[in-house]
């Protein structure tokens, strides 16, 4: 399967842009499905973005974030060609990973 | 005295009577004008918003407020429907059972072809929709149709408006009695009043554009469809078509009639050749 989450980091020399999207669920708990059962909650607990073996971006995150969610941030550190790692893990304990080049 | 003043009612009445009875034959031999509509149709929304370039009230609000127009720059950069648009794509090239594929059932293999959704069927006397098409492919090879209103055919019509992006509307109506009352049947469905609140299409899409509902900014009408399918953060998914026309009707508080019925196909041909020339935009972002 396709890798849930998109990146793009792009550096002007000092500060480095990284955008991201995550294709998650994100359920509250507090949702009914069509039949009118609960749909149990479901969202990413922890995001974290590492560059250089050194987190620069951590959220710990709950239900209240929505669907899908987007992220953007910048640091200073990054060059261009530096390789950025970002994982999350869910409640449910499923977590996935990918890196990407500073461009 | 009298018998004259009953006289001179009379022929008030009498010419009456031959007013309505003539206003009545004219609507119903009232001839359906296409070319006309769209040119008085496309002359309303560039009088009325002289700023806005033609090819940019495809995007909807976006077009119509200076801020949203930032926003949504930003947002095109990394925009929320990528997710379907890929799925569309792998859905779009993996075979059916069969073997076949989609490509086999559109013209160019079905890429780039999305302006020229809706058609009108000579053989059948009716509109096609690309939503229509696709499932009816489906069924052609043996498969089950999908849902009209989001879900996987919104990521196929994604896929497939992506491929036809920048491609100017290109809707027909042949020579066919059937194909003129069928763009009549849509105007006529775009400006009729209905619901509780008693709105037509064009009381937000035409007289409000621009103007907000609640926190929402109304799109006008002109291209409106040429954004579809779209992302919707009130949705937090992605939606059709059908999905719109359906939640623009129950918002209204009527009952919505079935995706695909024959009056939101024609709806769709009335309101796709309107916006011929305009480029399509689809898949789109909205609030």
């Amino acid at each position: 399967m396709a890798s849930t989450i998109r990146v793009r980091a792009t550096s002007n020399g000092d500060i480095t842009e990284v955008q991201a999207l995550i294709q998650h669920p994100m359920d509250t708990g507090f949702v009914k499905d069509a039949k009118g059962e609960i749909i149990p909650p479901h969202f990413i607990q922890q995001l974290t973005f590492e560059h250089d073996g050194k987190p620069v971006f951590v959220a710990d995150w709950g239900a209240a974030v929505s669907k899908d969610p987007y992220v953007k941030f910048s640091f200073k550190g990054g060059k261009k060609g530096d390789e950025l790692k970002i994982g999350w893990i869910d409640n449910k304990g499923a977590t996935d990973a990918t890196s990407a080049k500073i461009q | 005295m009298r018998a004259r003043f009953m006289i001179r009612l009379a022929s008030v009445a009498l010419v009456l009577a031959a007013f309505c009875a003539g206003a009545r034959l004219a609507f119903a031999t009232e001839t359906p004008d296409p070319v006309a509509d769209a040119k008085a149709f496309r002359d309303y929304f560039t009088k009325r918003f002289p700023k806005v370039k033609l090819e940019d009230f495809v995007n909807g609000p976006y077009s119509m407020n200076e801020d949203m127009h930032k926003q949504w720059e930003e947002k095109e950069q990394f925009p929320p429907y990528e997710f379907a648009l890929e799925a569309g794509k792998e859905m779009f090239s993996k075979p059916f059972k069969n073997g076949k594929t989609y490509a086999d059932c559109f013209a160019d293999g079905g890429i780039g072809v999305r302006q020229n959704y809706p058609t009108f069927d000579e053989k059948e006397g009716k509109v096609i929709t690309l939503e229509l098409a696709l499932n009816r492919c489906r069924q052609a090879n043996g498969e089950a149709p999908y849902s009209y209103v989001k879900d996987e055919m919104a990521s196929l019509t994604a896929y497939m408006a992506f491929t036809s992006r920048g491609k100017a509307m290109d809707i027909k109506i042949p020579d066919d009695p059937r194909a003129r009352e069928a763009f009549q049947d849509g105007k006529r469905f775009f400006y009729t009043r209905r619901g509780q609140l008693n709105f037509s299409c064009a009381t937000c899409h035409v007289q409000s554009p621009g103007e907000r509902i609640r926190a929402e900014v109304l799109a006008p009408a002109l291209g409106i469809l040429n954004a579809m399918p779209i992302y919707r953060s009130e949705w937090s998914g992605m939606g059709t078509t059908s999905r719109r026309f359906t939640s623009c009707n129950s918002q209204v508080r009527s009952v919505p009639l079935e995706p695909q019925s024959d009056e939101y196909r024609n709806l769709e041909y009335y309101l796709s050749y309107v916006s011929n020339g305009l480029p399509i935009s689809g898949p789109g972002a909205r609030p």
